[in-house]
């Protein structure tokens, strides 16, 4: 019944390479180096999922960004490539108190190590990571380096950590060309991404047990068409859509508002993505168009915030964000709180806010900013967490089935 | 949702006594909702028949009742105190039960009594199996193919079914209790039978074995509008088989990728949103290895084990957050204590890595079978919290305090390979040591895996041990390499012991290269918010985030570590008693101890709390970062006053009596001496070293003698010897582990045993009051059913026990507290033994006395007199209730454990009967401990000679209160000869039917086996003993339990409605 899994190789225990993570304030930390050997300098911010390293590796949010996971033991499970978001990791560096010397995972199909390796991501690991998220936590974000050269001047290196902006990221991570990605015919399999797992395959051959999955109950997206703007979309947006029934067409960040709209979808959907978002200002005034057509659309993230900067709201900088899976966000409508995947640096500044064009949706327990918005005589609501979850809590994939009901005509939101 | 404004008036239900599978953590549990309560303005109304807990306290509820569990006591309660709630879900499985009896008769409705939190539909849902199973169908939660039954006939066939092996579960009991994995339809017949009998509702659960796969479980909070988080999740080390509460636990989950974690989070939640539970709850998992697939093992719709467990490894106050909940709140409303800033309604997320260890009894039981199975047999357990696994494992090694300190003390070098193996394929307490010798000599991974299924991932972990303690052996003793086993928490006595150097040179060495602990915080938010609450833990090579104080003056008060037989709960009680006191008279508080069940490692009990091992080197470490003025040890059992020498060393002033005066009372010479000089008698005696020596005092002395470890508690390794033979077999038991000090032979003199609880200035003495004992002396005070105030004893006998514990305290020139048991025989007095440390009956004698010993301890070792305190010194007067205090064994547990009584602890916890006179006092004590008499008036007595004579008189009596009685071959001759009806059956070697069938033929209410001398298990006494335990059958092993038994029995015919005695007015008056 319980097949044994190829064992990785342990990792070669020879000569550990120094490595140096020095950050604009003049602090420096030294540990050991991992991943691809090359020199970075990034703005360091911190993430404090427990599990979903890979997921986080492949976020394109993280785009111009050096992370740092607050758990210290990574890499347990290795690298499972079918958990990845995108098609690489995007952030410049990775630190870590400990990776693991195996993987060990039924999936697992290389080594966090190797990962980091192929795909030229230096890092650092050894370091006392809730240190520097002390710091991070107390100065606000900084920018930092990471180099194994030990010769390194504080002197030289410091301006040119406060010279480093991630600059206009967007672009670098959004895809080439528009694709579509087919409906699901069925629902799927019971399995992580759909809910519960069955107990014994046989029962299901034999037709003992239907499948009840919990998270994607229904095809209720069956024949609409989703136009989904890639900002530095995270795979399982357009997944959780598919898995629905819907048809997902991607578009790269740069199509106009007017090449969408052509192709006449049932509704628009704005991923995440990196960055400021006030970079983007050709993808804001497509986006301003977007929302003058009647077309339902449903905003994540950088999405949630470029609509609100469409519509004459600002953002602002955070001191250092939400990054993790366990920040309690409140939907306004029904008082619910849900436990969320968040990740972002910018929020919607809430005093800018007219009620005319939009109200607050959702907004977060903790600290009290906004979470999400509601676009007031509009098909549109838009959120800043991430009902794609992946790392992080499923507890907001009910929005897609918002979002799909809205498309539907059923729901007009405000 | 703002709370309930119809809650004015709460009656909580405690769990009861100490047993295997229902520890302290309910009161840990209890005392967080009920001060929970109180701050909300609640008054509140405690049930619970176990006096040594925190939450039977005045000062935790308005209203105290210590009474036996039962619905009939709780129905008078509540007509007399007319709660308008009743709050059911922090009293383990036991107060659940008794919730939902009352609930279940209509008794709460009749009388307006609302049950908060769960509700009773609810309950039933998640409780029993074959709602629980439909449920989890309706909303497709897979729950492994299982057939609930009432009958063995039904389990077999079931069985055939799905095929061998198969778990069996019994529903509503506790800790797994007549649980466990059938491989054949014989084991089946066996443990089915047992489990229908255990069960409440005679229902046992008979479900496909998952054994295997990997154990998880998440800990889930749900309030009123269905907002739901989960606090943690863990994973086992042992994978499904082992109960969780005897498995290697580590938080949170290491093996499981973000898909498996939110997969298992999300049917967690589904599953308690589909049972609509309001507040806290557990749910267990088993998911396959090699696929996503997984079942629902269980829910427990209430705080627990795990969940006490999941509060100290995350912060979270679970049983706080639930009581809160219950009274209406949700979440969002409810302050995160830890951050000030967050609320509750958030996922603590973690930034180490945290180890439990069962505390398993194999060291008091040595006949018992080592194995685990799906019946809980832990009495307690440590954690430990490390920023890596392998650290956190190796601290919570040496928290067990069980002669083990790393992977290699259990030595199991001379096993070939191929004996490994076969090892291994028993799962015990010790497999992680076969684990790590598996790996020492090269045995690979999958090996490992495809026997014990321990993941991979724990292998490597337990394989950078091994390869620590290697190059640790062979390589010079670099820097880097001491840096790299100090990341990993390799104590400095065993790399001294690897490395061939001394403890000191390593500690040297340490020092100079600036290789020191660092502290860090636990605040539920990986430091994502700042937190002020001060609970820390060490690591090696990072930061320290204590911030120095430097108040006026600061006390370390060392806990008591993991709960085990002998050191139970009471010391907490005094530990965390003896921390208020403090801070009351303006120390900084600062407590360092291990156990996560406990409430004094609640955050919010000392100023500052340090969850590590309480090892001289880990005390060190905070040593040097806080830097006390002073450390109290007598109140921490024998955990803290071990530690004695090594903070004098670091330079502590221990407050409080003295070390070498500690020293005194356990050295016999010392001692022998101040007996001398106070002319006090006491039974002669000799120490010894070797089992030469110990026959040649024993000879001396002339048999029977007592032979005990000096500095034990709970009577350790202490055995009453016969002749040489004995002896040499209980030399050899005590001496398994090299002992510090000398053993102790003396004269075995058969008396009343009474003992005190006193506190001590230095010149005065205050005693409480004079315990007597039921069983004579030869059977441990803790597991004799004590009397306060002494019934039986002459004024001249209280006279001079109160005269020569005045001369003893003076002598020893206690400060603080003093226990001192004593032997009466006629009116003469001798002394036992003195123990200038608190002891198991503190809190109980505190209680019924209303003085509150600790705090008064307290003040007097801060420097006060008694007389200043408001007290007059000397012996108090009587109180005006007899207070009886009953143990509590787990026998049931713990297969092929001797169940008669010695020297040598072996109950669990205790209970109390409080009541206006001794026989009502009595009755309550045995209705508390569970003894529930009759319901077929048969029985069987099997005493051996010397106790025939008594067995007579106990056996006219059962006789007039209608019993039938069967007695082996000369019990039975003795009985009819006097008189008295006996029914002869044969022994067990004989033919059929002999006593054994009687017992198996569920029909007997009582058994009374008095042993014969000497530990031989394969006697017929030992068997009848342990099939009538695992039966269900009352066992009694000594005449005067059984004498006590019947005269409660007496009392019972005539017993109307109970007397209620409110322990909190007792308290206020003592005041």
């Amino acid at each position: 019944m319980i097949t044994c899994f190829c064992m990785q190789s342990v990792e070669g225990t020879g000569q550990k390479m120094k490595s140096f993570l020095i950050l604009e304030d003049g602090t420096v930390f030294t540990g050991t180096h991992i991943g691809a050997e090359k020199e970075v300098i990034s703005e360091i911010v911190f993430n404090t999922s427990m599990a979903g390293y890979l997921e986080v590796l492949t976020d394109p949010s993280y785009a111009g960004q050096a992370v740092c996971m607050t758990y210290p033991l990574i890499g347990n499970y290795g690298i499972c490539r079918e958990d990845m978001e995108s098609g690489k990791p995007w952030c410049d560096g990775f630190i870590v108190r400990e990776l693991s010397r195996i993987p060990s995972n039924f999936r697992c199909d290389m080594t966090i190590q190797q990962f980091l390796e192929d795909n030229g991501v230096p890092g650092i690991a050894g370091i006392d990571t809730r240190a520097l998220t002390r710091i991070l936590r107390e100065k606000g974000t900084m920018n930092g380096m990471i180099t194994t050269d030990d010769n390194y001047d504080l002197e030289k290196i410091i301006p040119k950590l406060k010279a480093y902006t991630t600059g206009k990221v967007v672009e670098r991570v959004t895809c080439e060309e528009k694709y579509t990605l087919q409906g699901a015919k069925e629902i799927a399999e019971n399995g992580p991404l759909s809910g519960s797992a069955s107990f014994h395959r046989e029962d299901y051959e034999a037709g003992i047990r239907e499948k009840k999955p919990s998270l994607v109950r229904k095809l209720n997206g069956a024949g609409l068409k989703v136009a989904l703007l890639d900002l530095g979309a995270k795979d399982n947006i357009a997944k959780s859509l598919a898995a629905r029934g819907c048809d997902v067409t991607v578009y790269p960040a740069t199509t106009t508002a007017a090449e969408i709209l052509a192709d006449a979808p049932d509704g628009i959907m704005l991923s995440n993505g990196p960055g400021d978002p006030k970079e983007c200002t050709f993808i804001i005034e497509e986006i301003r168009k977007l929302y003058e057509s009647d077309t339902p659309i449903f905003a994540i993230c950088l999405g949630h915030q470029l609509m609100a900067l469409a519509t004459g709201t600002d953002t602002f900088k955070m001191k250092y964000g939400h990054r993790g899976g366990n920040h309690p966000v409140k939907d306004l409508s029904t008082g619910r709180v849900y436990i969320s995947s968040q990740n972002h640096g910018y929020v919607v500044d809430m005093d800018k806010l007219d009620p005319k064009v939009a109200v607050p949706a959702f907004v977060n327990v903790n600290d009290g900013t906004n979470e999400g918005l509601s676009y007031t005589g509009k098909n549109i609501f838009t959120v800043q967490f991430h009902p794609e979850a992946c790392p992080g809590p499923q507890d907001s994939s009910y929005l897609f089935d918002r979002f799909i009901e809205m498309m539907q005509g059923g729901h007009h939101h405000a | 949702m703002p709370k309930n404004p119809n809650v004015k008036r709460v009656l909580v239900i405690g769990s009861g006594p100490i047993v295997i599978g229902q520890a302290a953590e309910f009161d840990y549990a209890g005392t967080q909702a009920c001060r929970s309560l109180k701050e909300e303005g609640m008054e509140v109304i405690l049930v619970n028949s176990n006096p040594a807990t925190i939450m039977t306290d005045g000062d935790i509820a308005d209203k105290v009742y210590i009474e036996p569990l039962t619905t009939k006591v709780l129905e008078q309660i509540i007509i007399k105190e007319k709660p308008d709630s009743l709050l059911p879900n922090m009293g383990g499985q036991a107060g659940l039960n008794l919730g939902m009896e009352l609930d279940e008769s209509g008794f709460l409705k009749a009388h307006g009594v609302t049950l908060l939190g769960t509700t009773a539909k609810t309950i039933r849902k998640a409780e029993d199996r074959l709602e629980f199973k439909e449920t989890m169908e309706k909303i497709g939660e897979p729950c492994a193919p299982s057939l609930v039954v009432d009958n063995i006939e039904d389990g077999v066939a079931f069985a055939k079914k799905i095929g061998y092996p198969v778990v069996l579960r019994p529903a509503y009991t506790l800790g797994g209790s007549g649980g466990g994995i059938a491989h054949n339809q014989v084991q089946l017949e066996e443990i089915l039978a047992n489990g229908l009998r255990l069960s409440r509702v005679g229902q046992v659960l008979v479900e496909r074995c998952i054994a295997g796969w990997k154990e998880i479980e998440y800990e889930v909070m749900r309030d009123s509008a269905g907002n739901c988080i989960t606090v943690c999740n863990m994973e086992n080390i042992d994978p499904v088989g082992v109960h969780t509460g005897d498995s290697i636990v580590v938080a949170p989950s290491q093996t499981l990728g973000d898909k498996e974690y939110q997969m298992l989070r999300s049917a967690a939640l589904n599953i308690i949103n589909e049972l609509e539970i309001t507040g806290g709850c557990n749910v267990q998992f088993a998911l396959h290895p090699t696929s996503f697939e997984y079942c629902v093992i269980e829910v427990n719709p209430r705080v627990s084990r795990s969940s006490a467990l999941a509060s100290k490894a995350t912060g979270y106050p679970i049983a706080k957050v639930a009581a809160k909940i219950a009274l209406g709140y949700t979440l969002d409303e409810i302050k995160n204590a830890i951050t000030g800033k967050t609320y509750a309604s958030f996922e603590p997320t973690l930034d180490y890595c945290v180890v439990k260890i069962p505390r398993l009894p194999f060291d008091k039981f040595i006949t018992a079978k080592r194995t685990l199975t799906t019946q809980m047999k832990a009495t307690g357990e440590v954690m430990s919290i490390a920023n890596n696994f392998e650290g956190a494992l190796m601290k919570a090694i040496r928290s067990l305090e069980q002669h083990v300190d790393c992977l290699r003390s259990y030595d199991f070098s001379a096993l070939s390979a191929e004996e490994l193996l076969e090892r291994m394929e028993i799962v015990d307490d010790q497999r992680i040591y076969i684990i790590a010798e598996a790996i020492r000599k090269g045995i690979d991974y999958d090996t490992i895996h495809r026997i014990t299924m321990v993941d991979h991932w724990f292998i490597d972990k337990i394989a950078i041990l091994t390869e620590m303690e290697e190059r640790l052996e062979k390589e010079p003793l670099t820097v880097e390499l001491l840096k790299e086993a100090k990341r990993i928490e390799f104590p400095d006595n065993v790399i001294a012991r690897l490395t061939g150097k001394a403890e000191d040179e390593i500690k040297n060495m340490r020092y100079e290269n600036g290789i020191v602990a660092a502290f860090k915080m636990v605040d539920t938010c990986a430091a994502e918010f700042a937190a002020s609450t001060p609970y820390y833990y060490s690591v090696f090579g990072s930061e320290t985030e204590v911030v120095e104080s430097h108040p006026k003056k600061k006390v370390l008060v060392l806990g008591s570590g993991p709960i085990r037989i002998g050191q139970g709960i009471e010391f907490d009680y005094c530990s965390v008693h003896a921390t208020w006191a403090f801070a009351r008279e303006g120390y900084e508080t600062i407590i360092i101890n291990n156990n996560p069940e406990t409430v004094s490692t609640d955050f919010d009990i000392a100023d500052k709390l340090y969850f590590e091992p309480l090892t001289p080197e880990d005390v060190e470490n905070i040593v040097n970062v806080e830097k006390p003025d002073g450390a109290v040890v007598q109140f921490g059992g024998q955990t803290a006053i071990k530690l004695t020498e090594s903070l004098m060393k670091m330079g502590v002033p221990i407050l409080g009596t003295k070390a070498e005066d500690v020293d005194a009372a356990e050295d016999r010479e010392l001692f022998d001496r101040i007996l001398e000089e106070t002319e006090i008698p006491r039974a002669a005696g000799g120490t010894v070293y070797t089992a030469e020596e110990a026959k040649a005092v024993a000879n001396r002395l002339g048999y029977p003698v007592l032979v005990r470890p000096s500095y034990v508690l709970g009577g350790q390794g202490m055995q009453i010897a016969i002749s040489d033979q004995e002896i040499e077999e209980f030399m050899a038991v005590i001496n398994r582990y090299e002992q510090d000090h000398p053993i102790l032979v003396d004269k075995y003199l058969q008396g009343k045993e009474l003992e005190v609880d006193a506190v001590c200035d230095g010149t005065d003495i205050l005693i409480p009051g004079i315990m007597e004992h039921i069983e004579r002396t030869g059977v441990h005070s803790g597991d004799s059913i004590s009397v306060y105030p002494a019934p039986t004893v002459s004024e001249k006998v209280k006279e001079t026990i109160a005269e020569y514990s005045r001369r003893l305290a003076k002598a020893l020139h206690v400060i603080g507290l003093i226990n001192i048991q004593f032997i009466a025989m006629g009116d003469e007095v001798y002394v036992i033994e003195v123990n200038p440390r608190s002891s198991r009956t503190v809190p109980y004698i505190s209680k019924v006395t209303g003085i509150p010993i600790v705090d008064l301890a307290t003040e007097v070792i801060i420097g006060k007199k008694i007389r200043d305190l408001g007290y007059e010194p000397g012996l108090q007067p009587a109180a005006d209730y007899f207070a009886v205090k009953m143990p509590v064994f787990s026998f049931e547990k713990i297969r092929g454990a001797e169940i008669s009584l010695g020297p040598e602890m072996k109950s669990t916890g205790e209970c109390l009967g409080i009541a206006k006179t001794f026989n009502e006092a009595l009755y309550k004590a045995f209705l508390g401990a569970g003894v529930s008499l009759p319901k077929h008036k048969q029985m069987i007595i099997t005493v051996k000679d010397a106790d025939k004579g008594e067995a007579i008189e106990v056996a006219r009596r059962f006789e007039k209160l209608g019993y039938i009685i069967y007695a082996t071959r000369s019990t039975a001759a003795a009985l009819n000869d006097a008189g008295v009806k006996a029914r002869k059956v044969n022994k067990i070697s004989q033919e059929s039917p002999t006593v054994m069938d009687l017992i198996l033929g569920h029909r007997i209410d009582l058994v009374i086996d008095t042993p014969t001398q000497g530990r031989d298990k394969s006697r017929d006494g030992f068997l009848i003993r342990r099939t009538s335990i695992e039966t269900g059958v009352n066992c009694i092993t000594a005449m005067d339990t059984a004498a006590a038994l019947v005269t409660s029995l007496e009392n019972a015919e005539t017993q109307g409605e109970m007397t209620l005695i409110d322990i909190a007015s007792i308290a206020r008056r003592g005041v």
